[in-house]
C-alpha cells in the first residue's frame, strides 16, 4: 500500500453533503475500559474503511466515526471543518489529504525544515510533529488563509518583490513563520532577531538574505495598515 | 506512522491510570521528540496517553521563594515568564538557545526533561545501540562521534550526550522533579533524575514504570546573583551544543562569593560541576582563576576519536561565560 492509499484509510473528510456516511462509519466505539477517558483503539489497517462514496444512499449526517477513528472539528482559515481521523494522523496530513489544503508542504517530516509550519491558535508550530486528534476545537491558519478577498497579504507581496520565493517549496512555511514573528511583540525587530526566529525554516537554496528582507518589508507594510 | 491506541486524559490520575505500568505505553505532551522517534520506528508505543488536556500549564511562586513549573508549560512560555527572565536568566537564555521557534512553541517542560539523545546511531534504528537494543553494542564508540558524543560520564556501553539546554540551566539552578505514579506522588532531586549510562544505558532516568512528571520546582534564586547560558555550536542557531555552560555567580566586588556551574554537550547527563564551583569560591575574578577552575571539570574526561576538542572547548565555554558575567 503506498502512502496515499494508506492515508485514505486513516483520515477522512466528514462532509455529509459531499461524503455521506457509509454503514461502516456507524459502528460505535467499543467501551473504553478506563472510566472517564475518551479512548480510540487502533484497528488493523484492513478493518478501517474510507468515507463512503458520494453515491452512497445512506445520508445520515451524524453517523459516529468509524471504529478506530475520532471525529474532530477544526476551524481552518475561518471555516469549520469536521474530520474523522485515526490517532496516528498528523495535522499536516489531515490538512493536505482530507481538506486538500496542499499549500502547507511536507519536507523532512521531522520538525527540522519548517516547510509544514502553520499557526494554531495564533502560534506557529510544525504540523508534522502534531497529531490531528490533539487539535480538536483549535483555530488553524495555513498559507491559504493569507490572501483575503483576492488581495495578497503584504507578506506574499513582499516575498514576490524581494525574490524570496526561490523554488517555492519551503515558502509556505517561511511565510507562516514570518507571520507569527511579525505578530509577536516578544520577538525583536532587528535583522538578527528575524534571522534567529526564522532559523527553524530551512531553505537550502540560499534565499535567506532575500527572505529576511521580505519579512522586514512586510513588517513596514503591515504597520502601514495594509494587513 | 505506525498505529497506536490513543487515550486523552484530563487529570494526572487519569493519565497514570490509562498508562498503567506498560513498557509500551507513552505519555504525549508536546510530541516533538516522541512523534519524531515513532516515525523513525525507534520508539514503538502501543498506547499513547495524551496529557494536553491535563491542567499542568501554570507557573507558581511558592512561599519559600521557589518557582513551581507545570510539566505542560511550553518552552516559549517558560522562557518568557517574567519571574524566569528576572530571577533565572540562565534558564530563559538556555530555553531560547534550544531548537526553533516552532518547536519551542510546542515542546514542554516535562517533555524536555524526558528528551531522548540525538546520537545518530540511536536514531537510525539499525546500528548497534545499547540504549535502543540492550546488549547490541555501541556503534558510536569507534564510529563518528564528533558532535553529540560526550567526554564526561561515558561508559563502554554508551557515550551519547544529553541534548537538552533547559536541563543544563536547571542543573545549575538546582531543582526538584515532582512525579505522579501508580504508587502516588513523590519528588526526585533534579541532580538524581538523569542517570549515567554505566551498564544500563537503556535506563535514562529515575522514573519508575508509569510515572508522570507533573512539575519541576526550581530552587529559590541565589540572592544578588547574575547568570547566563553560553552555547557553542557548529552554526549560530537551531543546532545542538558542542559545549555549553550555565553559570550563576554571586560577586562581592571583584570576589566570587558563590558560583554554580553546569555544562551541556560534553556529558551523558546535564552536568553539574561542583569541583569548578569549589575552585571559584572566595577567589578574585581573573581569567587565570577561571581557567584553573574550568580545567578541574575535565580531569576525568575521556576523549573518543573525534571529540577530543570538547575538552578545551568545554573549558572555554566556562571561562568565557565567567569572564562576561563578572565583567559587568
Amino acid at each position: 500500500m503506498d502512502d496515499r492509499e494508506r492515508l485514505k484509510t486513516e483520515v477522512s473528510y466528514f462532509d455529509p453533503q459531499r461524503h455521506p456516511a457509509s454503514p461502516s462509519r456507524r459502528r460505535f466505539l467499543k467501551s473504553a475500559g478506563v472510566s472517564g477517558l475518551a479512548v480510540a483503539a487502533a484497528p488493523a489497517l484492513s478493518s478501517v474503511s474510507y468515507a463512503g462514496s458520494p453515491d452512497d444512499p445512506d445520508t445520515q449526517a451524524e453517523a459516529p466515526p468509524a471504529e478506530g477513528q475520532r471525529r474532530i472539528t477544526l476551524t481552518v482559515n475561518g471555516r469549520r471543518e469536521q474530520l474523522d481521523v485515526t490517532p496516528n494522523v498528523i495535522l499536516l496530513d489531515a490538512l493536505r489529504h482530507a481538506l486538500q489544503l496542499t499549500g502547507t508542504k511536507k519536507g523532512c517530516d521531522h520538525g527540522q525544515c519548517g516547510a509544514c509550519t502553520i499557526l494554531v491558535n495564533g502560534t506557529s508550530i510544525n504540523s508534522c510533529l502534531s497529531l490531528a486528534v490533539t487539535h480538536d476545537g483549535d483555530e488553524i491558519t495555513t498559507v491559504e488563509g493569507l490572501e483575503k478577498n483576492g488581495q495578497q497579504h503584504p507578506l506574499q507581496q513582499a516575498f514576490l518583490e524581494h525574490d524570496a520565493y526561490q523554488c517555492g517549496y519551503c515558502t509556505a512555511g517561511q511565510m507562516m513563520s514570518a507571520l507569527a514573528i511579525l505578530q509577536d511583540d516578544d520577538i525583536g525587530t532587528s535583522d538578527a532577531d528575524v534571522r534567529e526566529a526564522m532559523s527553524g525554516n530551512i531553505c537550502r537554496c540560499g534565499a535567506y538574505k532575500n527572505i529576511v528582507a521580505a519579512v522586514q518589508s512586510a513588517r513596514g507594510a503591515m504597520q502601514g495598515g495594509n494587513a | 506512522m505506525r498505529h497506536f491506541d490513543y487515550a486523552r486524559a484530563e487529570s494526572a490520575q487519569q493519565a497514570v491510570a490509562a498508562h498503567g505500568s506498560e513498557r509500551d505505553a507513552a505519555f504525549l505532551a508536546g510530541g516533538t521528540t516522541l512523534l519524531d522517534l515513532v516515525k523513525l520506528d525507534v520508539m514503538q508505543p502501543q498506547t499513547v496517553v495524551d496529557i494536553n488536556g491535563v491542567d499542568l500549564d501554570t507557573i507558581a511562586r511558592l512561599d519559600d521563594g521557589r518557582l513551581r513549573i507545570g510539566a505542560m508549560v511550553t518552552n516559549t512560555a517558560l522562557a518568557r515568564d517574567e519571574r524566569v527572565v528576572e530571577d533565572y536568566a540562565v534558564l530563559s537564555q538556555a530555553l531560547l538557545a534550544g531548537a526553533s521557534t516552532q518547536l519551542r512553541n510546542k515542546a514542554t517542560t516535562g517533555g524536555n526533561v524526558m528528551q531522548r539523545v540525538r546520537c545518530p546511531y540511536f536514531r537510525d534504528g539499525v546500528s548497534a545501540c545499547n540504549k535502543r537494543e540492550p546488549g547490541s553494542g555501541c556503534a558510536a564508540i569507534g564510529g563518528v562521534n564528533r558532535s553529540v558524543h560526550a567526554v564526561l560520564g561515558t561508559s563502554d556501553n554508551c557515550i551519547a550526550t544529553h541534548p537538552s539546554d533547559m536541563c543544563v540551566a536547571m542543573a545549575a539552578i538546582g531543582a526538584t522533579v515532582e512525579v505522579q505514579g501508580p504508587e502516588g506522588r513523590r519528588e526526585i532531586d533534579f541532580a538524581d533524575f538523569h542517570l549515567l549510562p554505566g551498564d544500563t544505558p537503556a535506563r535514562e532516568h529515575a522514573l519508575e514504570a508509569g510515572e508522570l512528571i507533573t512539575h519541576v520546582t526550581l530552587d529559590a534564586p541565589l540572592e544578588g546573583s547574575r547568570s547566563a547560558y553560553l552555547k557553542l555550536r557548529d552554526r549560530q542557531s537551531y543546532q545542538f551544543a558542542l559545549a555549553s555552560s550555565a553559570v550563576i555567580v554571586r560577586m562581592d566586588g571583584n570576589t566570587i562569593r558563590e558560583a554554580r556551574v553546569a555544562m551541556g554537550g560534553v556529558g551523558t547527563k546535564p552536568w553539574r560541576a561542583p569541583e569548578v564551583e569549589a575552585a571559584l569560591k572566595g577567589k578574585t575574578a581573573s581569567e587565570a582563576v577561571f581557567a584553573d577552575a574550568a580545567k578541574r571539570a575535565f580531569e576525568n574526561a575521556v576523549a573518543y576519536a573525534h571529540n577530543g576538542y570538547k575538552i578545551p572547548l568545554g573549558q572555554q565555554a566556562i571561562v568565557r561565560n565567567l569572564t562576561d558575567l563578572t565583567a559587568a
